[in-house]
């Protein structure tokens, strides 16, 4: 048994401790949001934070996680500029690889409000969007980097 | 093979009434075929099925047969309806219908969701059901303010009165629960609908309503499935793409993984897959382990040496006897014209095999209960894939329920129905339910492919240089004749049988060439060994690579400029009356927004032009291309700096919708052309994830420049027709920046290199 972190919320599991926190994030924990897509680090569609850094979940052992805070795409509020920005720029088409997205880009945006266009590339190329919505996903980080710093007042 | 010979359940809507009745969650509005209607009407038989429904809080819920894979397709025929309803947008909600016949698109007469269909062939009908609606409501609200109906109007989810101004709204009419109507066939038809000047909300970029759930985690797709004490599974691929066999499992290793239950060979009646095993256990990671656990002896059946040469050298084999194949287009004498010309062309142009490789893998959850069989998946092709599943477990098609999830992608890979057959079958063997998901190798392994493709033209130009007389043969798969529907296949024009156009498409163009003759050849050892699929645009994806690659080639032979030769032939004449001079006007957009002849490029850098009628020519959109490509003549390293493309798809619902699919479809046109290919060998697809399977990715992106054409046309398709334009544009600047032709798809810097090397020999 496991004792895991997830959007603030203590979480018993009961895994094997190898268990990737992919699979205990989406099918014991059934929190659906964070996506399965090829099991190898290689796509970024199961991106969540660890203490505020994003990570490949389904190359992170669960008994790695424990201990440390976990934030999945329903974690994030909801509200998020990011997640307002990704509706105002229409960014999603499936739509099955845009928490990971988002995840990473929020991973970004903690750091740094105000990236450059290669800043973002260089921090977004891992993750990867079939239906190739690159464009607005820029478009998208760089109005949400804006209303952080206009809140911010800086 | 066994095939399913029939989609189950289908039907036309040609001859349904449309009736408007109370429900049990409001008012309900559908079409239903005529001799249902007492049935129908009777209480709550109606409303669960209807195809769309208004509740008392005002709430429009529209049941969208068409499959939702991020082309907001389920958005789009929620605008149509609104349109014609008077609806507030901000009251659409989208429902996504089970495989029931009840929902099958009209023209069709399935649910399938491809070939960028769906708006051009549901905008009347889904017109026609929120015009019929709105004029039922209009005569319902009409009696509660106690007027003529004539003197009412609708607008925004209400009624109004036009004299006095009262309103009632849609809420308070469904409230009420009178409204009530049956409309015959001939009186929908003679409903008068919108004219262009009064659309509000057709042209107009709306908020997609599938967007904000999957900004947040709460979209649903066919892998979030849950179903209590379910258990999961994994499939093991067989060595070899088809026609393996099993001959023993030996699960002593996998026996010691927690939670194993059992390893279930595969006896796939349907004979979609073979030699396919699943593991089964209490969890994922539990099926997976198991998966690589089983150790398993195959009988790799006959196609075990099959290899990307062997299916090219087949191709060729077919191409040269006269006998093969069977005429898709045959006009005049080409032969003759040829022989005759001042000067003759040849050349092959080939396309490797690709693969789609949704983000969402293949996944399916199955289970029975009280004698109906369940089973929850996204899926294109609902009406085949039930029926499939139904095959596959031995039941009659009507115990089985297709339960319809938003798609992690789809790019007609979701058209195939393979992943319900372990769902099913593991599901019977357990007695539980099964959620089967494919790992990304497993989905790589076992995709439905876009087919490896050999093409061979020959041309003849007279002494103008103009096309007289062209030869295109077509060799590949047949992925549409591989279903088993005889509906989707096309009588040839020298009565040999019906072909697969979905295999030819493109090359019956809008160009006037006095003899043509396009003959479409099936390579069956590719249809045994590598079962095809749909691949996003499907045959136009590789036909217009070999017809705008050789049009530029004759318009560079001809001492012509490539945009004035394409132009001259794209006359209008004779049967190319109409389309042949729209494709004409976005080939001028993009060539012009390109500065084509105006701009000055700097040295290896080249400007191509490419223009298509893709996806058929009966549901032609019309786009051009023109990409900028800098390219190292030393190395033959190249760079697509931007591409331009403009589309003429007549009416547009959604601007910002279409942006969107250009926007998708050019880059992936882009990807198909430079960094996708799956080589087969030893009969199996050579790619295991997305390390060696490499889609295009941000740091990849060229800038892009779209321009829509918007008309008063009926609307056309946008998911696809970019797609197969982008590579020959590319091909295309390359040989105007260093002088050098690939005819051979991915086009990769070695290609570029061997033909830089060639040419200074």
């Amino acid at each position: 048994m496991l004792t895991l972190t997830v959007n603030g919320q203590q979480k018993q599991v009961d895994v094997e401790t190898d268990t990737p926190l992919l699979w205990v994030i989406r099918e014991h924990l059934q929190m659906t949001g964070t996506k399965f897509g090829c099991g190898a680090g290689l796509c970024g569609a199961c991106t969540v934070h660890l203490d505020g850094t994003a990570v490949r979940s389904c190359q992170t052992a669960a008994k790695d996680a424990v201990g440390k805070k976990i934030t999945t795409i329903e974690g994030l509020g909801g509200n998020h500029p990011l997640q307002v920005a990704w509706v105002a720029e229409q960014v999603p088409q499936c739509g099955y690889c845009q928490s990971g997205q988002i995840m990473q880009a929020a991973s970004l945006l903690a750091k740094n409000n105000d990236p450059t266009r290669a800043e973002i590339v260089a921090h977004m190329d891992g993750n990867l969007c079939r239906c190739m919505t690159y464009g607005r996903i820029q478009k998208a980080i760089v109005r949400a980097a804006a209303d952080m710093r206009a809140k911010s007042g800086a | 093979m066994t095939h399913i010979a029939r989609i189950p359940g289908r039907s036309s809507l040609r001859r349904r009434s449309f009736i408007v009745g109370a429900s049990a969650t409001g008012l309900a509005f559908g079409y239903v075929a005529a001799n249902d209607i007492k049935e129908a009407l009777a209480a709550n038989s109606f409303g669960p099925t209807a195809w769309y429904s208004i509740g008392p809080d005002g709430v429009v819920t529209v049941q969208v047969g068409k499959g939702e894979m991020g082309q907001h397709v389920s958005s789009t025929m929620c605008q149509i309806v609104a349109e014609e309803l008077e609806a507030d947008w901000s009251k659409m909600r989208i429902a996504l219908p089970t495989n029931d016949p009840k929902f099958n698109d009209p023209v069709l007469g399935a649910l399938i969701t491809g070939g960028s269909w769906s708006t051009r062939m549901n905008f009347d009908t889904m017109s026609r059901a929120g015009a019929a609606g709105r004029i039922t409501l209009i005569e319902a609200g009409a009696g509660l303010l106690g007027v003529k109906p004539e003197q009412c109007r609708a607008s925004n989810g209400q009624v109004i009165d036009t004299k006095s101004g009262k309103k009632v709204s849609y809420a308070k009419i469904v409230a009420d629960g009178k409204a009530s109507k049956v409309w015959t066939p001939d009186e929908l038809k003679a409903i008068k609908l919108k004219t262009p000047d009064q659309y509000k909300l057709v042209g107009v970029s709306v908020p997609q309503l599938d967007i904000p759930p999957k900004t947040n985690g709460t979209a649903k797709f066919g892998i979030d499935t849950m179903v209590p004490g379910m258990l999961y599974g994994r499939p093991v691929m067989p060595p070899v793409r088809y026609g393996a066999t099993v001959k023993s499992v030996d699960e002593s290793e996998a026996k010691k993984i927690k939670g194993y239950v059992k390893a279930v060979t595969l006896d796939d009646k349907t004979a979609t897959t073979s030699g396919w095993i699943v593991a089964v256990a209490t969890t994922y990671e539990g099926a997976k382990k198991a998966a690589d656990a089983l150790k398993v002896e195959y009988d790799k059946g006959p196609y075990a040496t099959v290899s990307d040469q062997t299916l090219i050298d087949e191709a060729k084999k077919l191409q040269q006897s006269e006998a093969s194949g069977q005429l898709f287009v045959s006009v005049g004498d080409p032969a003759t014209a040829i022989s005759g010309a001042a000067r003759q062309f040849e050349a092959e142009y080939t396309t490797s095999i690709n693969i789609h490789c949704p983000l969402e893998p293949m996944n399916a959850t199955a289970y029975e209960q009280g004698g109906v069989w369940h089973v929850h998946t996204g899926n294109q092709f609902a009406s085949r894939t039930g029926g499939i599943a139904a095959a596959a477990l031995g039941i009659d098609p009507k115990h089985l329920v297709l339960h319809q999830y938003f798609m992690g992608g789809g790019f007609g890979r979701r058209l195939d129905a393979d992943m319900v057959i372990p769902a099913v079958l593991a599901a019977k063997a357990v007695g539980k339910p099964v959620k089967v998901i494919y790992a990304r190798e497993d989905d790589m392994a076992m995709d439905f492919t876009r087919p490896l493709t050999y093409q061979k033209v020959k041309a003849g130009l007279d002494a103008d240089g103009k096309l007289v007389g062209l030869q295109h043969d077509v060799v590949s798969a047949w992925p549409t004749a591989r279903w088993g529907i005889p509906e989707f296949l096309t009588p040839s024009v020298d009565k040999k049988g019906p072909l697969d156009s979905f295999t030819v498409n493109g090359a019956d163009f809008w160009y006037t060439v006095p003899n043509h003759k396009v003959r479409a050849i099936l390579n069956e050892l590719a249809q045994k060994a590598t079962p095809s699929g749909q691949l996003r645009s499907v045959a136009p994806g590789w036909t217009f690579w070999a017809v705008e690659s050789m049009i530029d080639e004759l318009a560079h032979a001809a001492g012509k400029d490539p945009v004035d030769y394409r132009l001259a032939m794209l006359d209008g004449a004779g049967d190319n009356k109409g389309g042949a001079k729209k494709l004409a006007n976005a080939l001028r957009t993009a060539a012009g927004r390109a500065g084509w002849g105006s701009v000055e490029l700097p040295k290896n850098t080249g400007l191509g032009i490419a223009c298509v009628s893709s996806q058929e020519r009966a549901t032609a959109t019309w786009t051009a291309c023109a990409a900028v490509v800098e390219v190292n003549p030393t190395n033959g390293a190249f760079e697509v700096k931007k591409l331009t493309v403009a589309m003429d798809l007549g009416t547009v619902v959604n601007p910002d919708g279409v942006k969107a699919q250009i926007e998708g479809s050019t880059l992936w046109g882009m990807s198909l052309a430079l960094f996708e290919a799956a080589p087969l060998k030893d009969g199996a697809l050579q790619v295991s994830n997305f390390g060696d399977y490499t889609p295009l990715r941000m740091s990849e992106m060229p800038e892009l420049d779209i321009s829509i054409i918007a008309n008063n046309d009926p609307p056309s398709g946008c998911g696809e027709p970019a797609v197969t334009v982008v590579a020959p544009a590319i091909a295309n600047a390359i040989f105007n920046a260093v002088g050098v032709r690939v005819r051979s798809l991915p086009i990769t810097q070695a290609a570029v290199r061997k033909e830089l090397q060639a040419k200074k020999t």
